[in-house]
């Protein structure tokens, strides 16, 4: 009996130290629902590499990404946007130095049915098809055909960013369809003759129309450059620049290795690195 | 003496254990038998206990949202945006498209489904039957996510061409689907009631010089019309409670179509706004109340149904008992 209690008291104490071991290897990631898929790709990456290391993504939005690291509640905030002033400001207050590592650019593409003659729209033209304003493609230039304009899910970062860069947070026709990937929204698009929607610029290819925007057509070129009205740089905040050799510092320079360009293409972004 | 003589003469080598049980075989068949029945209790229990907890819980999450926000705007403004700086939670739009897709989907499988469970009972021969209904009982085994690629990959389009319609994705589609997905529960129920009906109220029927039209039409589907009602009920909770295909297959726009009979326009359900939504909602935020509030209402419409199936399928097992 003695000797089972030995027993326990050691294997308990063991599974302790264990635990306070792992605690020093756990990385926590909060903030945009946009960047999430790359830092969720990351850390799949990084758990081949590295298999003792816990890494915790959560998607919760930009907001919440920037408020966790002024509160310490993370090591690494995910942003689609950069810190706003004031965001900035409680951080200092709170001796936090929030330091911008700009991971990947996003653009959003506009696609339409192949045969759809339109070439180009404002990003005005586009708030006017989206707030229900605009109905009819021949007032557009096009067919007399009804616009069907699909967008993707309210909980989706795509939508976050056509939101940010189109509506200005003006509100969503009623009659606005919604799907729930950008897979089927291209399939949505490519079998109806009045569709228009969205996707990340890894998702256009020849079986749909890419759209001009502003004059400017969505290439990886004009994303990565800016000449693109609808593109973004996406970003990782840290406390400082990580210690060098951290977990941290190896998550947030990820980005440069080819690994990491993959990771990002294959995601539907604009890496910054060229391999 | 006596007896282990006899015993010793008919079967030398028999067990002579003694038939009287010691204390201890005693107590143990007691706790076996006690133990026994006790965890079945548990078992069954378990799953009445689990009920009870999803309604706890869904009431406990979502009644805070009527308690701050009244149920006026919930239930009469179309206004979904819960998102917005000033959030907005109309759902009137969304539980009128479930009911929508749901009547729809009832108005074209009930007749098909009706008619097919008489053609089993009544005409075919037994044989065929046999291999009919699996087929169609089948139909409810393959996954909901299956029939959503259909609705969009093949329905939609072809919507489209046959019909002219400007989109595919709409209130009509998600009925087509939701229709073919409560068949085999209609089918099979139905067909259950009307096999039933006793011989002797079919021959008193032919007796009378009724025709088999008419004996089926005007004696026997009257005579089960218990079980039939209790069909389309249980139909119509696989139609309202179905998630993956209505998400893909309506379109999901936040509106009533107008003019209402218009299945050609797309709506949002009340399932597909909880699926969709929950993803990027913060916990006990006023959005993630909503959707509970929104499953408070799913879930009394379907407790409703369940209540009504369960007393017409009481009734028409009372009605061939009585025969």
């Amino acid at each position: 009996m003695k000797k089972n209690l030995f027993t326990m008291v050691l294997v308990l104490t063991a599974v302790w130290v264990c635990n306070l071991s792992a605690a020093e290897k756990t990385l926590q990631i909060e903030g945009s629902t946009t960047v999430g898929p790359i830092a969720d790709a990351f850390t799949e990456a990084f758990s081949q590499a590295y298999p003792d290391v816990k890494i915790t993504v959560t998607k919760n939005g930009s907001g919440n990404g920037a408020a966790a690291l002024v509160d310490s509640r993370c090591d690494i905030a995910m942003m689609s946007r950069f810190m706003k002033l004031d965001e900035f400001t409680a951080a200092v207050d709170k001796g936090i130095m929030p330091v911008a590592h700009a991971i990947a650019m996003d653009g959003i593409c506009i696609i339409v049915h192949p045969s759809n003659p339109v070439t180009e729209l404002s990003l005005a033209q586009l708030h006017d098809i989206f707030t229900g304003a605009v109905k009819n493609w021949k007032e557009l230039g096009g067919p007399d055909m009804p616009i069907v304009a699909i967008s993707r899910d309210t909980s989706s970062g795509t939508y976050e960013s056509f939101d940010h860069f189109v509506m200005r947070k003006d509100k969503m026709d009623a009659s606005i369809e919604y799907v729930s990937s950008n897979p089927q929204l291209h399939s949505r698009v490519k079998t109806t003759a009045g569709a228009i929607g969205y996707v990340g610029v890894g998702f256009l290819d020849a079986e749909v129309k890419g759209l001009k925007v502003n004059n400017v057509m969505p290439s990886k070129q004009t994303i990565a450059n800016g000449t693109y009205p609808m593109s973004r740089p996406l970003f990782l905040f840290t406390n400082g620049y990580p210690v060098l050799g951290t977990m941290s510092h190896k998550f947030c320079v990820f980005y440069l290795s080819e690994k990491g360009q993959e990771i990002i293409e294959a995601k539907g972004f604009v890496p910054v690195t060229k391999y | 003496m006596e007896y282990n003589k006899v015993q010793m003469n008919t079967e030398p080598k028999a067990d002579n254990r003694s038939l009287a049980l010691t204390a201890l075989e005693d107590f143990k068949g007691f706790a076996f038998y006690h133990l026994g029945r006790f965890s079945l209790f548990a078992v069954s229990f378990s799953t009445v206990l689990i009920v009870l907890l999803i309604f706890f819980f869904v009431f406990q999450q979502g009644l805070p949202f009527f308690k701050n926000f009244g149920i006026t705007e919930f239930f009469t403004s179309k206004q979904w945006y819960p998102e917005a700086r000033k959030p907005e939670f109309g759902a009137l739009a969304i539980i009128v498209g479930s009911i929508y897709v749901t009547i729809a989907a009832l108005v074209l499988a009930v007749p098909a489904a009706i008619l097919t469970a008489v053609f089993l009972s009544e005409i075919v021969s037994h044989k065929i039957r046999n291999l009919v209904k699996p087929v169609i009982e089948l139909l409810a085994a393959i996954p909901s996510v299956a029939y959503g690629f259909f609705a969009v990959l093949v329905l939609a389009p072809f919507l489209q061409a046959e019909f002219g319609l400007s989109t595919g994705t709409n209130a009509l589609n998600a009925s087509i689907i939701l229709a073919i997905m409560a068949l085999p529960t209609i089918v099979s129920v139905a067909e259950d009631s009307i096999t039933a009906i006793g011989r002797d109220l079919r021959e008193a029927s032919y007796g009378l010089g009724a025709t088999r039209f008419e004996t089926i039409f005007f004696v026997v589907i009257p005579a089960a019309h218990s079980g039939i009602i209790a069909a389309i009920v249980l139909g119509m909770m696989r139609a309202i409670g179905e998630t993956m295909v209505v998400w893909m297959a309506s379109g999901n726009a936040n509106q009533i179509p107008s003019p209402w009979w218009d299945l050609t326009q797309s709506v949002r359900t009340m399932t597909a706004t909880i699926a969709g939504d929950m993803g990027e909602t913060a916990k006990s935020s006023p959005h993630y109340q909503s959707l509970f509030a929104i499953g408070i209402i799913l879930l009394v419409m379907t407790f409703l149904m369940n209540i009504i199936s369960e007393y017409f399928l009481a009734s028409a097992g009372k009605n061939s008992r009585k025969k």
